[in-house]
């Protein structure tokens, strides 16, 4: 499978991302550490088909966030994102 | 699983009794989970097909022969199994029968499962929002929800189906015969200056092939709202 094809969005992430952060995250918003861009979780591109979980800026593609899960523990590299904005539970 | 409905050859509708399920939105997904006897464990993720006032969750599922979890789905799980499953998963992929703008569907494949949901949201709760659906399939035995899909078309409820085959097509086919393109997006898209709202469900070079005719037409990026399952699905 070509890279192009392996991609796939940040809705596919929703159950991991709920299992780290206790709630839906598919709508929270990340800004791109490198160009800024903001986007929905749900729009922004995800390999899962590397040893853990990488997701890029869908504008200019750095790397927004790696993610590990191990069979006790999550290792989460957020250097790519500046923030991550989000409501906060009712 | 309290029934099975085999939609196509290789894709088929898992019900299920949910005790404890809390409801969801039209467009969400659940992660099913299986577990081998050496405790090795693979996940993938299955949109939920049912609208959200349906008595039963369904998902449906296509069968990947080279896959890990979908050949058992579609295949050896029998009414009665009990299958591990976590949802229901998403908040961005999801329409609410409250809103009023046009809605444009599009699918690839089995991309068409969570429009489906959107499509029973809209009956369910008496929506009346213009809406239309443009279909890709490979061959007509490969669409799915066939049936349900003409009675809600020829219904007059406010909802137009445009298929197209991209492989072959039955003698007599009506509907379009080609990859999508922007003929076709324009003939069956609504126009931008309706402010519609647009959700893309399928592979991944399918949806990106779709979302940017819908960007050349004009469409706000930000009221596409796209779900790529990569090549193949889960």
């Amino acid at each position: 499978m070509d890279a192009a094809e392996a991609k796939v969005d940040g809705n596919a992430i929703g159950g991991l991302l709920s299992e780290i952060f206790t709630m839906e995250m598919t709508t929270a918003e990340t800004t791109c550490a490198s160009c800024g861009a903001v986007n929905a979780v749900g729009r922004v591109d995800v390999y899962l088909r590397a040893p853990g979980v990488v997701v890029r800026c869908p504008g200019c593609e750095q790397v927004l966030m790696r993610i590990v899960r191990g069979p006790d523990r999550f290792w989460i590299d957020l250097r790519g994102t500046r923030c991550l904005e989000f409501a906060a539970p009712e | 699983m309290v029934d099975l409905i085999q939609e196509t050859p290789r894709v088929a509708s898992l019900v299920l009794d949910m005790p404890d399920w809390h409801g969801h939105d039209a467009g969400q997904h659940v992660d099913v989970r299986l577990t081998a006897d050496d405790g090795y464990q693979a996940q993938r993720s299955y949109s939920i097909a049912s609208a959200p006032e349906d008595s039963r969750l369904q998902i449906t599922v296509e069968r990947l022969e080279d896959g890990e979890v979908s050949p058992y789905l579609v295949g050896e799980v029998k009414v009665g199994d009990k299958v591990e499953l976590r949802g229901p998963i998403g908040g961005y992929f999801v329409w609410k029968a409250d809103t009023t703008t046009p809605l444009l569907l599009v699918a690839g494949g089995s991309g068409v499962v969570p429009l489906m949901a959107m499509l029973r949201h809209r009956s369910a709760a008496g929506s009346k929002v213009p809406t239309r659906l443009l279909y890709s399939s490979r061959t007509g035995d490969d669409i799915i929800y066939k049936e349900e899909l003409d009675r809600v078309a020829s219904s007059g409820d406010g909802v137009a189906v445009a298929y197209t085959l991209t492989r072959s097509q039955p003698s007599g086919w009506k509907g379009y015969a080609r990859r999508i393109d922007s003929d076709m997006v324009r003939e069956v898209a609504w126009p931008k200056q309706q402010s519609p709202i647009a959700f893309i469900c399928g592979p991944t070079s399918f949806v990106e092939s779709a979302a940017g005719l819908l960007v050349d037409l004009g469409y706000d990026p930000l009221r596409i709202k796209t779900e790529r399952f990569g090549a193949t699905g889960g």
